[in-house]
C-alpha cells in the first residue's frame, strides 16, 4: 500500500493513538501526553511514518479546536458568561499584556528588532486552548476555581488573537504581499462594510441560533434519524466556521459563540454527544501533528539553548499568571494549578508565525527555533501538571479535585430519568414535588418540546448512548429510573449504566414478565412491572364494589403483590431450565388459585389471623374461663 | 337535638358477629353519622381536614370499636395522632373540641367480671381506658360513661339481639338529647342509663 494513501495515513494515526494514549493514560499521564507521544513516535524523528503530510494535518485537526470551543460554549449558560466578565477582561487581558510586554522587552534586550520582538511577545503570550481544557476536563478540574480562571484567560486569548493578526501586517519591515493567503469574501470591501458583515455574521449566529436552530432540530429530530441529527449538528459547526472565516473572525469564536446561544435549548445535550467523538478525534489528530511536527535535528543542533528558552518561556508565563492569580485572589493550591497549566504557548502560535514568516515580521532561523519550543512547551505541560499535582499540591494539603466550586455548568441533579412518558412523568411530577432534581432524557422530540414548554428540564436525546448519559451528568447522579416503554431500549440502557457509571443505582420499568424476568437476571433488583400496581388496585376496587371491606381488599391485594413479586424472582432464577420453568408456572397459578379462593385454607398465607377471635372463642369456651 | 358521629374502627368486619350487627343497627338511627375509618382508610392514610370537619359538625362524639390488647385497634390510634393536632384541638389555641361531648362504645371478649382487681386482667376497664379518656379532657371534652358489651365470646344470638337493641336506644336517646349531663355523670357505665 502506497504511504500517501488515505487508509495508510488513517492505520498509521489510530494505530499510534489506540497503542499510546490509554498507556499514557494508565501510567497516570493523561490522554494529550499519549497523542503528544504517539506523534513523536510516528514522525519523522522516530519512525518517519508520516512527512510532508503532518503540517496540512495539524491545519485540518485545528479544527478540533474549533469544535471544543461549540461544546464549552454549549456547557456554559450566558448568565454565567456574564458572570466571568471581570476574570476574562481583568485576568485574560492583563496576562497578555504583561506577558508580552516581557516577553518582547527581554527579546529586545538580546538583540531582536523590535517589530520581531512585539511579534514574538504577541505570539507567546497566547496559551493552548486544546492542551489546557482538554488536561483539566480529563482531571475533573473545569469547576475548580483554577478551572474557571483557566477558561477565562483563555476565553480572552481566544478574541485576542483577531486583533494581533490585524496588527502583525503593521510590524512588517517590508511591504507584504499582495495576496497572504487569508482572501475572504469581505476582504475587498471597504473598512465600514468590513465591519458591517462582521456584526451582521455575529448577529445572524446569535438571531438564528435563538430562533432559527430549535425548530430546525426539532423538525429534524422527528424523522428519528440519529445520524442525520449528527450531520446537522457538524453542518451547524461547519457552516459557522466558514461564515466566521469569510468575514475574517476566528472560527473558534464564532461557534463558541453558537454554543453559548444553544445552551439553554433542548438539544444542548443531544448537540455536545454528536460533536464530542469528533471534537475528541480531530484534538488527539491535532496532539498527535504537533508531536509529529517537532524538529529533533534543530534540537540536537542546539539542544542548551532552546531547552533554555522552553524554560525561560514557562517560568516567564507560570510567575506572571502566578503574580496576576495573587492579585485576583486565587487560594495557592489552586492558583500553583492555574499558572502551571497556562505556562505554555498554544497552537495559535503555529498560527501566528506562519502569517508573520509570510510578512516577514520575524527571521525564518527565529521561527524554527521557536517552533519548536512552543511544541515543547506544549509537551512540557502534561507533564508538568502532573508533577505539580503530585509532588507540590500535597504540600499544601490540598488535593486536586478539592473545592469545587457550585457552578452550573452541566447538570448535577441526582436523579436521571431515562423515558419520560406516561410512566416517568409520574416519577418525575412525584420526586419534583419533594425538591428532588431530575434531569430528564427523553427520545420523543415532540414531548420534548411540550414538556419545556411546562418550565420542566426535559433534554431531547438518545440515552442509550454513554457520551449523552455523561453530559447529563451522570457521573455526579445517585440514581438513574429508566422508564422508557420499549423493553429492549431499557435492557439496553442497563447494560450501558453497569458498564460505564457502576455507582448509579439503577431503577428500571420491565414491560410485562419475560421482560421482567431478563432484567432481573441481569442482576437488577429494582423492577418495576408496568401495570401490576394499577391492576391490584382496579381488583381493589372491583372487590369493594362487590361488597368486600376497603382494608380486607386492600390487605388482600398487598399479599397478593408480595407472593407475586416473590414468584417472579423465583421463576427468574429458574427459568434457565425450560421445564422446570413450565412446572414452576402451574405451581404458581395454583398457588394464586389458592390464595384467592380462600383466606383461611392455609396458615402460611393468613396473614391477619390477629383479627381472627375464632380460636380465642374455642379457648375460652372449653376452658370455662368466667 | 344533638348531632352524633360513631367513629367506628374494626379491622376484619367480615369476620366479626357483635359489631357487624351493632353497627348495622346504627345506620337507622336518626340524626347519626357512621364514620367507619378501616373502610375509608384502608391504608392508613387519613384525610385529617375531613375528619377534624366531622368532629366539628357533631356535638357527641362515639368512639366504637373491639377492644384490643386493652386498646383500640391501630388505625384509632393513628386517627388520634394525626386528627387532634396541637393548636388545633389542644395547647393555647387549641379549641375546637371543648364541651363536645365522647362517649366509648367497646365490646370486650373478656366478661365484665374478668375486669376487676382481683380478677383476670387484674384491672378494671375504666383503668385501662385512662389514656383515652384523659386525652379527651386535654382537648377539654366532656368523657361520658362508656357503652359497654362484654363477654363477647360467650353471647348468644338473643344476648347479641339486646345489646344491640339497647345500643339502638343509647343512639336514639342521645340524638335527642334525653340525659341530662350531671345524672349520665353519677353513672360508670352508659348501659346502667337504659
Amino acid at each position: 500500500m502506497h504511504h500517501d494513501s488515505f487508509f495508510f495515513q488513517a492505520l498509521v494515526y489510530l494505530t499510534a493513538a489506540v497503542v499510546s494514549v490509554p498507556i499514557a493514560k494508565r501510567i497516570g499521564l493523561g490522554s494529550v501526553l499519549g497523542y503528544l507521544i504517539a506523534g513523536v513516535i510516528i514522525g519523522p524523528a522516530v519512525l518517519g511514518l508520516i512527512g510532508e503530510g503532518g503540517q496540512d494535518i495539524m491545519h485540518f485537526a485545528e479544527f478540533g479546536v474549533v469544535m471544543m470551543l461549540f461544546v464549552i460554549g454549549l456547557e456554559l449558560e450566558p448568565s454565567l458568561l456574564w458572570k466571568m466578565r471581570t476574570s476574562i477582561l481583568g485576568l485574560g487581558g492583563m496576562q497578555v499584556l504583561v506577558t508580552s510586554v516581557i516577553v518582547a522587552v527581554a527579546a529586545m534586550i538580546i538583540g531582536v528588532p523590535w517589530q520581531a520582538s512585539v511579534a514574538l511577545g504577541l505570539t507567546l503570550s497566547l496559551s493552548s486552548t486544546a492542551i489546557v481544557l482538554q488536561t483539566m476536563n480529563e482531571k475533573g478540574l473545569m469547576k475548580t476555581v483554577s478551572g474557571q480562571s483557566s477558561f477565562a484567560v483563555l476565553l480572552f486569548q481566544d478574541i485576542a488573537v483577531i486583533p494581533m493578526l490585524a496588527i502583525f501586517p503593521l510590524l512588517a519591515t517590508q511591504a507584504v504581499a499582495a495576496s497572504d493567503g487569508h482572501t475572504t469574501l469581505v476582504g475587498s470591501l471597504p473598512g465600514w462594510a468590513q465591519t458591517l458583515a462582521v456584526l451582521a455574521a455575529v448577529a445572524s449566529i446569535v438571531i438564528g441560533g435563538k430562533y432559527l436552530m430549535r425548530p430546525v432540530f426539532r423538525f429534524i429530530a422527528q424523522t428519528r434519524l440519529l445520524e442525520i441529527f449528527t450531520a446537522a449538528a457538524l453542518l451547524l459547526v461547519i457552516a459557522i466556521a466558514v461564515l466566521m472565516t469569510q468575514v475574517g473572525l476566528s472560527p473558534a469564536l464564532g461557534t463558541f459563540l453558537a454554543g453559548v446561544v444553544l445552551a439553554n435549548s433542548e438539544y444542548r445535550h443531544e448537540l455536545i454527544s454528536d460533536i464530542e467523538p469528533f471534537k475528541g478525534l480531530l484534538l488527539g489528530l491535532f496532539f498527535i501533528s504537533v508531536g509529529a511536527s517537532i524538529n529533533f535535528n534543530l534540537i540536537l543542533e542546539s539542544p542548551l539553548i532552546i531547552a533554555g528558552l522552553v524554560v525561560a518561556l514557562m517560568v516567564v508565563k507560570g510567575l506572571v499568571l502566578f503574580s496576576l492569580g495573587k492579585f485576583f485572589k486565587i487560594s495557592i493550591d489552586q492558583n500553583l494549578i492555574f499558572s502551571v497549566s497556562l505556562a505554555q504557548s498554544g497552537e495559535f502560535a503555529f498560527v501566528l508565525f506562519s502569517f508573520a514568516a509570510q510578512n516577514s515580521i520575524i527571521g525564518t532561523n527565529i521561527i524554527n527555533v521557536m517552533v519548536a519550543v512552543v511544541a515543547l512547551s506544549m509537551v512540557m505541560t502534561p507533564i508538568v501538571i502532573v508533577i505539580t499535582g503530585k509532588l507540590i499540591l500535597p504540600r499544601f494539603g490540598t488535593r486536586e479535585t478539592d473545592e469545587r466550586e457550585s457552578d452550573k455548568i452541566e447538570e448535577e441533579n441526582p436523579v436521571i430519568i431515562a423515558g419520560f412518558d406516561k410512566f416517568g412523568n409520574i416519577v418525575g411530577r412525584l420526586l419534583k414535588a419533594n425538591g428532588i432534581g431530575t434531569t430528564v432524557l427523553d427520545f420523543d422530540s415532540d414531548r420534548v418540546e411540550i414538556l419545556r414548554k411546562l418550565g420542566l428540564k426535559v433534554y431531547y436525546g438518545d440515552a442509550s448512548r454513554h457520551d449523552l448519559l455523561h453530559a447529563a451528568g451522570a457521573e455526579k447522579a445517585k440514581l438513574i429510573i429508566i422508564a422508557f416503554d420499549n423493553a429492549e431500549k431499557n435492557i439496553a440502557l442497563v447494560e450501558t449504566i453497569k458498564k460505564h457509571f457502576p455507582h448509579l443505582k439503577i431503577l428500571v420499568r420491565a414491560i410485562d414478565r419475560p421482560d421482567a424476568y431478563e432484567l432481573l437476571n441481569t442482576g437488577i433488583n429494582d423492577v418495576y412491572r408496568d401495570t401490576i400496581d394499577v391492576s391490584l388496585r382496579m381488583g381493589i376496587d372491583a372487590m369493594r364494589m362487590l361488597g368486600y371491606r376497603a382494608h380486607r381488599a386492600h390487605r388482600a391485594a398487598k399479599t397478593f403483590l408480595k407472593h407475586d413479586e416473590s414468584a417472579l424472582r423465583e421463576l427468574s432464577a429458574m427459568r434457565e431450565d425450560r421445564k422446570e420453568y413450565l412446572s414452576a408456572a402451574r405451581q404458581y397459578i395454583a398457588e394464586l388459585e389458592e390464595l384467592i379462593q380462600s383466606d383461611d385454607a392455609d396458615p402460611e398465607l393468613e396473614r391477619d389471623a390477629g383479627w381472627d377471635v375464632d380460636s380465642l372463642r374455642e379457648d375460652v369456651i372449653k376452658s370455662g374461663i368466667k | 337535638m344533638a348531632k352524633v358521629l360513631i367513629l367506628f374502627a374494626h379491622p376484619a368486619l367480615e369476620k366479626s358477629r357483635i359489631n357487624k350487627r351493632l353497627i348495622s343497627a346504627a345506620e337507622n338511627v336518626d340524626n347519626v353519622t357512621i364514620n367507619d375509618l378501616y373502610e375509608a382508610y384502608p391504608d392508613f392514610d387519613i384525610d385529617i381536614k375531613r375528619e377534624q370537619k366531622l368532629l366539628t359538625d357533631h356535638d357527641l362524639i362515639i368512639l366504637h370499636y373491639p377492644f384490643y390488647w386493652y386498646s383500640t385497634p391501630a388505625i384509632l390510634k393513628q386517627w388520634e395522632d394525626l386528627v387532634l393536632e396541637h393548636g388545633w384541638a389542644y395547647g393555647s389555641k387549641g379549641k375546637a373540641l371543648v364541651g363536645r361531648k365522647v362517649i366509648l362504645v367497646i365490646t370486650t371478649g373478656g366478661s365484665a367480671m374478668a375486669y376487676q382487681k382481683e380478677s383476670f386482667n387484674k384491672h378494671t376497664i375504666h383503668e385501662f381506658l385512662v389514656p383515652l379518656e384523659q386525652s379527651f379532657k386535654l382537648c377539654g371534652m366532656k368523657y361520658l360513661p362508656p357503652f359497654l358489651v362484654q363477654g363477647t365470646h360467650k353471647l348468644e344470638n338473643q344476648e347479641i339481639e339486646i345489646y344491640t337493641e339497647q345500643y339502638s336506644r343509647l343512639l336514639k336517646n342521645l340524638a335527642e338529647d334525653k340525659y341530662d349531663y350531671n345524672e349520665m355523670m353519677k353513672h360508670t357505665i352508659a348501659n346502667e342509663l337504659l
